[in-house]
């Protein structure tokens, strides 16, 4: 995920990658990672963040960015067969979330213009 | 696209939603011709960072994920031709004048095998059976059968992140860089090189200039990437270009 400055929003991060900020550490499914600074702030520190649950990190000053990949635990693109929720625009820019979608089966269909 | 809305169209009373994600890095600018188009009747999303390749491993198109009710992922990222039609009002051929490169790449996707029937036939019986169906995976077959992860694939997926984010900017020298990098640590994914490749545009294909994905005919010096779509598709096999359905 794209981060621009040094901190990153919580429930953006959350949204992004399928972990939760809990008191006790960054957690998804069985797995909590302790983190060493306060969870319970809206902005968090976004390099120390992913120092502590060892995810990648690119930094690219001449953009002032970064960007955070997502974790490789267990080896496989998903890590559960919960669904992340999905957050995206349309042509209009209104957002939709794939959670609003729920009570009917969803196919998600990826397609490209090239 | 439109092949899409009408599926949809013809399913969505049974209690099914599509949903479409369009790749490009130029946002609405780059999906916005086809969309308007097809006219659709489902949320057509555009995801201009490719965020279905972090989330579920989507590394060509069309692919597809299914969903069930309660949010659960029945079937991970699956190759997913759009449905059977006729040969019946099909195109006789390619458009006449088309460049040679362009001949060729129609030479080669002739030679792209898929399966739509299977595809359909399966996507039928989940949506009719659903955690009944033969087809709807448990936990477990979804995670085994998603796509290998692994640190340098994590950080491929950063790079290209990067390189969208650096298009969003208008930085084409950084967004090259960071998709050398995409294409260097997650060397299977084809929508990562399409991407980068389409934005070399050739203004000699005319309206074909995105899907002309190589170097300049005039200029192949100048051409930034160590592959390009007509020479990975003959070293791969144009066979091999989509997963073949797996029950």
């Amino acid at each position: 995920m794209i981060v621009h400055g040094q901190t990153i929003e919580k429930h953006a991060f959350e949204a992004a990658t399928g972990w939760v900020i809990k008191p006790e550490g960054a957690c998804k499914a069985e797995t909590c990672i302790p983190l060493p600074f306060a969870t319970d702030t809206e902005d968090l520190p976004a390099v120390a963040l992913a120092n502590a649950m060892n995810l990648p990190l690119v930094e690219e000053p001449r953009m002032d960015v970064l960007a955070i990949g997502p974790d490789s635990l267990g080896g496989r693109a998903v890590s559960s067969a919960k669904a992340p929720d999905l957050c995206l625009p349309d042509l209009d820019g209104t957002l939709h979330r794939l959670s609003d979608f729920l009570g009917q089966k969803i196919i998600v269909y990826a397609w490209a213009p090239y | 696209m439109s092949v899409w809305r009408a599926l949809r169209d013809e399913v969505h009373h049974l209690g099914v939603e599509l949903i479409t994600v369009g790749l490009d890095s130029l946002g609405s600018s780059g999906c916005r011709a086809a969309i308007e188009a097809a006219a659709p009747t489902h949320p057509a999303l555009i995801d201009t960072h490719h965020d279905v390749a972090r989330l579920f491993g989507v590394v060509n198109i069309p692919q597809s994920i299914w969903i069930d009710e309660q949010g659960m992922i029945i079937r991970g990222v699956t190759s997913a031709p759009p449905p059977p039609v006729s040969d019946a009002g099909a195109p006789a051929g390619p458009p006449p004048d088309l460049p040679a490169r362009m001949m060729d790449i129609m030479g080669e996707a002739a030679h792209i095998e898929s399966d739509p029937a299977t595809y359909h036939a399966a996507l039928k019986n989940w949506i009719t059976h659903g955690a009944d169906s033969p087809y709807a995976l448990s936990a477990s077959e979804v995670i085994n059968r998603s796509g290998p992860q692994s640190t340098e694939r994590a950080l491929g997926h950063a790079h290209f992140e990067l390189a969208c984010e650096a298009v969003v900017q208008d930085q084409k020298a950084i967004a090259v860089e960071h998709f050398q990098a995409a294409h260097r640590l997650v060397p299977d994914s084809w929508t990562y090189r399409r991407q980068a490749w389409s934005l070399e545009t050739v203004a000699a294909a005319g309206p074909f200039e995105r899907f002309w994905q190589g170097p300049h005919p005039d200029h192949p010096e100048q051409w930034p990437y160590e592959g390009d779509w007509l020479s990975d598709i003959r070293a791969e096999g144009p066979a091999n270009y989509y997963q073949p359905w797996e029950d």
